[in-house]
């Protein structure tokens, strides 16, 4: 064998049994990823709406919005979906929970974010506030989306459609604003153009 | 080959203090700098690598007879790049929550240099049993630097040691020894002591 061929039938060899390998293992390790993934999603779902039974799913858009419903009443209790945007370092996504009509938050809550840890970090988490650690999210319960959402420094909001910007991390502030008014009316041109 | 002279135990403890991938080869600084911002993440990053240093000198040294010279490179990245592709899958199906910490990382670990330096200076010309003595050491050496730089800068940065408090409410964090510059700072540090201690033994 001269050494070119053996040098193909070598390189073939071990890609082979490197693509067996591989295979068998996505095999077993695929159905616990997803199911990890679906968890995660089912749990920020029911973070961020009221307590609902069940939930649809409508796509449109390049968005998926999960419609929460109770078996009691037809009308549904909340819409979540996934609002992505830009933060202060890089795309921040966010579950956002709203009323059916678009016009209140009903809780948001933040799935990725790389914001300078300290300070933009606590648009998760606020380990400094001891009152209440997640201060920053919970300002947006029952917060108002028209006309839209407001950041103001310094001060408590005293409008119901106002959250107050973290100390330092005005920008990460502002963006999970802006990210949710942009995606908040995007999502309700879907709801409202659905198919009945 | 003067290291086929050097006794079996000597394969394993090199890679501990004298020749330790971080602290004297510099090697492999990428993961390092980036991971250690706790220890569980230091301890994983460490593991993750041992898992793919070990695994692949034990195949490289078991066919390095019959790769043909040209493309031992070749085979080495893919030998490597399947077990690191196993070892992520693997901490993305059973420790989600590390493998979302680690980010893209431990992909990385495909292009870290202390592996594929290992198999190109020891693997590919010992057999078996010393490339898993000199692998594992190497391995054991890296954890050893990656969970003492993430405890130091976990127990400065939040104030917390494999994530239970160690430190009361006395002590402010010192934030940015989470953040990139900590890394440096540490490493630095560390690296410090380390040449210290040696040049204070070749004196005595």
């Amino acid at each position: 064998m001269s050494t070119s061929q053996k040098m193909i039938f070598v390189l073939t060899i071990i890609t082979m049994f490197a693509g067996g390998i591989l295979s068998t293992w996505d095999g077993v390790t695929r159905p616990l990823i997803e199911a990890y993934k679906l968890q995660e999603l089912k749990k920020a779902i029911a973070e961020v709406l009221p307590v609902y039974e069940s939930y649809d799913e409508l796509n449109g858009n390049g968005m998926t919005l999960y419609v929460g419903r109770t078996d009691t009443v037809i009308e549904p209790v909340g819409i979540a979906f996934e609002a992505v945007g830009n933060g202060f370092q890089g795309k921040i996504s966010i579950m956002v929970g709203v009323k059916p009509d678009f016009s209140e938050i009903t809780g948001i809550k933040i799935l990725e974010q790389i914001e300078t840890p300290g300070l933009g970090t606590k648009i998760i988490e606020d380990p400094t506030n001891k009152e209440d650690r997640f201060w920053f999210p919970n300002q947006f319960r029952s917060l108002k989306t028209e006309p839209q959402i407001e950041v103001i420094k310094n001060v408590k909001p005293s409008k119901d459609n106002e959250i107050q910007a973290i100390t330092g991390a005005t920008i990460s502030s502002r963006a999970v604003a802006t990210i949710l008014n942009q995606n908040i009316q995007a999502a309700k041109k879907i709801y409202q153009n659905k198919p009945n | 080959m003067a290291s086929k002279k050097t006794a079996p135990l000597q394969e394993f403890i090199k890679g501990l203090w004298r020749e330790n991938p971080v602290l004297a080869s510099l090697l492999g600084l990428c993961p390092v700098l980036a991971v250690t911002n706790s220890a569980i993440n230091g301890l994983a990053m460490g593991l993750a690598t041992t898992f793919v240093l070990l695994s692949s000198s034990i195949i490289i040294s078991l066919v390095r007879k019959v790769i043909p010279h040209q493309v031992r490179i070749a085979s080495f990245i893919v030998i490597i790049a399947t077990f690191v592709t196993v070892a992520d899958r693997f901490l993305a199906a059973y420790f989600p929550l590390i493998s979302k910490d680690l980010g893209p990382y431990v992909p990385l670990i495909v292009v870290n240099c202390i592996i594929l330096g290992r198999q190109e200076a020891f693997s590919s010309k010992n057999n078996v049993f010393r490339s898993i003595l000199d692998s594992s050491g190497m391995g054991i050496g890296f954890i050893v630097v990656l969970i003492i730089l993430g405890g130091f800068r976990e127990i400065l940065g939040s104030s917390t040691f494999f994530g239970m408090t160690v430190l009361g409410e006395w002590f402010d964090p010192w934030m940015v020894m989470i953040l990139p510059p900590g890394a440096f700072l540490g490493l630095g540090f560390f690296i410090a002591i380390a040449n210290w201690i040696n040049a204070r033994g070749a004196k005595a």
